[in-house]
């Protein structure tokens, strides 16, 4: 029973960024940023019926000092921009955005002047959820995407490589207004 | 003073005098400054981002020690511009923007958005008896769901974690019902002007009477673990006090009106939706403080239940009755069905509009891109949604959109009491009676 | 309650809003409609371009109202400029010089007993020139079970109401919302400050000549203007 008996010989080989990103994401918790109905959503999948508990993420840190993920559930308003930013600015690194549901990820069906049309204006996001609200489920899945980046995210020196190779495509890469013909 | 680089912490000159922002692991150079400082007040700022602030609401504290001396509130964190959204869309489309103010009763956004435009359309009378049946039954459906959510969310508040989780537990039931009728779990944009999206599907009634059997059993286990428990009892008991006075004089409708003793209840003294033919209860408490809120919060959930089990009895006798208004020209035109790749307007509908009606398909396609015209006027008619009254005062200048939207929401007048209700108590206390007046900053900012 | 609104029977199915004749009394004309749609300048291709209607809103009602209604505007007698009863509901226009009597009156009165205000609600017809801010007010009788509005118009040139906080507490933060959203001053308010803006925000949101703001959205080479500035059909 267990890893040691399947182990051959007791030894375990792995790379320092497969164990960090194990670490990483086995543990992964959230910082309460829900805002409106997506909160309400996520909260339900902290909920007995779709567990968040099982990743290892029920304990939604009210500090963000203490936690890695920032869910940023709702629409965010030009009031609470600048209260985002500074949740965002007190997580220590390593941090990760998942925008949750239309409204956080391009202002979703609130085109006016209230809104901050997708919270990548103010902070990065790594992943983004549509849905109003999107369903639990598909906030599990959103967040087990994101699990995966974790787990495969780069540490060091590769990590700087990984970096130049990214920029270096996105210079190059066409830009989505240039994308003609294909509304589909 | 402390010297850091910190861009957040430091100290500032202000009108005030001077303020000084704590942010951590310096607590002790800075108290021990202000300890010569001959006027010190201690301003607290909790929030927007706080796990029991119910949302996003800043509360700006003025401390003495533990003691709450002047509270205020600081609201706006959720403005989203939704009224003039509904000025830019037509009136069927407005359903789904003013669903989403108040995210947790969404129903009753729309039932009384539907409602008013309903009377400025003038067709009050008109609307199908089993789209009357449907609205009440997922109203009050929609009240045991909210009150669950501000039973868990208020025990979470307080540290009662297994409140939270049995309170969101059965509300999952609730949503797989929302699900099955109207297609979503929350911000369904399913009461119309006319009438409801869509007739019941096959089925739901036996789950509905499922429900309410499983919900007799499990709403004791509430009652069980908090009624009689000596710290909630503690914590809840002569806290956030406001007597009936003060909620006259405030404006505070809903359940902290009731828990003076008043029993004034929308659906007894103006019934919409048929109300007037249904047998339930006004729930009323007289100690007027957090606790006879919550006691209230239960009864009433089971007053809904009651009501679910009596639309669900006359939605029995009432199979194949139409749920829009007659009148074409205004009845939202879709049938929709489930198809090969998802809902959408059924086959049936799609050959009837294309091959045998030529007027249905005008019908259609008018009522769909331009919407129905409104007469000119204004009407307000408030629901009595789980926190209190809300209306909708809807103004029509004769055209296919609203010229007008706007909502009195209970939450928006009923946070007014937090600064009556907190002050000369315990910071703990705060949070106990924001719970009890359960804002929904949805409602609240709009 | 009053049926003088109500228009000569017809069968449900051939009755259409837009084809019931204007109510009786006299017309409150605010604003004028032109052309048939949305569309305007060379975009419109209805061939209604042309045409001008006017906005018709319901007018004064005739005594006697019927009901309480007469009792109600009795007792305030000369406070009230106009009474408009609509669907069932009176409407009680009321000079912003009164308005604080008026709502004294409503709220003490043993006869009246108005308790319960349910806020302010502020609306902007641009086109009712000299009257183009309105704010109304919705009052309940709890012991009586009445319902009533109070409406006040106020120009744009000078936007200043009595503010009903010492009559009815309640409007605090209604009052504060309707000034971020309109900019109407409540004159006696104890805080009049924006409330769900910024509050160094520019400009009030919820007027009509201020834009709704938001911003194209592009997909793939194509792009999607904001509502308030795309090609409508309504």
């Amino acid at each position: 029973m267990g890893i040691e008996d399947k182990l051959p010989s007791g030894v375990l080989l792995t790379s320092v960024e497969g164990l960090s990103g194990y670490m990483r994401k086995a543990s992964f918790w959230p910082a309460t940023f829900g805002l409106a109905c997506c909160a309400i959503e996520m909260m339900t999948s902290g909920g007995p019926k779709y567990d968040l508990a099982r990743f290892g993420m029920e304990v939604f840190r009210a500090s963000p000092r203490q936690a890695d993920l920032m869910i940023v559930a709702g629409r965010v308003s030009q009031k609470m921009a600048p209260v985002l930013r500074q949740i965002y600015d007190q997580m220590p690194n390593p941090k990760w955005v998942l925008a949750m549901g239309v409204c956080a990820s391009s202002g979703g069906m609130f085109n006016n002047y209230a809104i901050v049309q997708g919270v990548d204006h103010v902070v990065p996001v790594d992943m983004y959820l549509p849905g109003c609200p999107p369903r639990p489920e598909m906030l599990i899945d959103a967040i087990l995407k994101l699990h995966d980046q974790v787990q495969h995210a780069k540490l060091g020196s590769n990590r700087t490589a990984q970096i130049e190779e990214l920029e270096g495509d996105a210079l190059q890469a066409l830009p989505t207004s240039e994308m003609k013909g294909l509304l589909r | 003073m402390t010297t850091t680089e910190d861009v957040y912490a430091g100290s500032t000159e202000t009108t005030e005098g001077k303020v000084f922002t704590v942010s951590g692991q310096d607590w002790d150079q800075i108290a021990s400054g202000l300890a010569e400082e001959a006027e010190e007040r201690v301003v607290v700022n909790m929030g927007p981002q706080h796990p029991s602030t119910h949302g996003v609401l800043r509360l700006i504290l003025e401390l003495e020690g533990e003691t709450v001396t002047e509270a205020r509130c600081g609201i706006g964190y959720l403005h989203t511009g939704i009224e003039k959204n509904m000025e830019y869309r037509t009136w069927v489309q407005g359903t789904t923007f003013c669903t989403r103010m108040d995210y947790l009763s969404p129903f009753y956004n729309e039932a009384t958005y539907a409602l008013g435009v309903e009377r400025l359309l003038d067709i009050e009378d008109q609307i199908p008896e089993k789209a009357q049946v449907m609205r009440v039954l997922l109203m009050e459906l929609n009240r045991i769901s909210s009150h669950l959510v501000a039973i868990a969310t208020g025990g979470m508040e307080i540290g009662a974690l297994t409140v939270m989780t049995i309170g969101f537990r059965e509300r999952e039931l609730v949503l797989d019902l929302f699900e099955l009728i109207t297609g979503l779990r929350m911000n369904h944009a399913f009461i119309r002007p006319g009438g409801v999206a869509q007739d019941l599907p096959v089925g739901a009634l036996d789950e509905i009477r499922g429900f309410v059997a499983l919900m007799k059993k499990r709403l004791p286990e509430y009652a069980a673990l908090c009624n009689a428990n000596p710290i909630f009892k503690a914590r809840l008991e002569g806290i956030g006090q406001l007597d009936l006075d003060g909620c006259l004089a405030l404006g505070i409708t809903g359940p902290v009106l009731r828990s003076t003793g008043y029993p004034w209840d929308l659906r007894k003294s103006s019934p919409y939706c048929g109300y007037e033919d249904y047998d339930f209860d006004v729930q009323t408490w007289d100690t007027c403080d957090s606790y006879g809120r919550f006691r209230i919060r239960l009864a009433e959930m089971w007053e809904s239940l009651r009501l679910v089990e009596q639309a669900a009895e006359r939605l029995a006798h009432l199979e194949g009755a139409p749920v829009m208004v007659a009148d074409k020209k205004i009845a939202w035109p879709s049938q929709l069905a489930i198809g090969s790749d998802g809902m959408g307007n059924s086959l049936d509908h799609i050959r009837h509009i294309m091959g045998e009606s030529m007027e249905a398909l005008i019908h259609h396609f008018k009522l769909v891109t331009e919407g129905f015209r409104v007469p000119p006027g204004q009407a307000y008619v408030p629901v009595e949604s789980p926190r209190g009254e809300l209306g909708a005062h809807v103004v029509s200048d004769g055209g296919t959109r609203p010229f007008r939207a706007h909502f009195r929401d209970p939450s928006f007048t009923n946070l007014q009491a937090t600064s009556v209700m907190s002050e000369g108590g315990m910071v703990a206390d705060v949070i106990v009676a924001i719970a009890s007046i359960d804002p929904v900053m949805g409602g609240v900012d709009r | 309650m009053s049926d003088e609104d109500r228009a000569p029977e017809q069968p449900a199915i051939e009755q259409s809003p837009e084809n019931l004749p204007a109510p009786p009394g006299e017309i409150s004309e605010r604003g004028r409609r032109t052309g048939m749609f949305g569309a305007s300048g060379t975009g419109d291709t209805s061939g209604y371009g042309g045409l001008v209607a006017p906005v018709i809103f319901p007018g004064t009602a005739q005594r006697p109202f019927g009901g309480w209604y007469d009792e109600v505007a009795d007792a305030l007698d000369t406070l009230i400029a106009d009474v408009v009863i609509h669907r069932g509901e009176i409407t009680f226009h009321v000079q912003r010089e009164h308005l604080l009597e008026v709502a004294g009156k409503l709220r003490d009165d043993p006869a009246l007993r108005f308790e319960l205000c349910s806020g302010v609600s502020g609306v902007h017809y641009p086109d009712d020139r000299g009257r183009e801010l309105h704010a109304v007010y919705h009052l309940t009788s709890m012991t009586y079970n009445r319902r009533i509005r109070v409406e006040v118009s106020v120009p744009d040139s000078d936007p200043h109401i009595p503010s009903l906080v010492p009559i009815y507490p309640t409007n605090d933060w209604h009052e504060r919302e309707t000034f971020d959203m309109f900019g109407i001053v409540f004159d006696g308010h104890p805080a009049l400050t924006r409330i769900l803006m910024p509050d160094d925000w520019p400009g009030h949101p919820q007027r009509k000549d201020y834009p709704l703001g938001g911003i194209p959205v592009e997909y793939k080479g194509g792009s999607i203007p904001p509502p308030d500035q795309r090609r409508s059909y309504t």
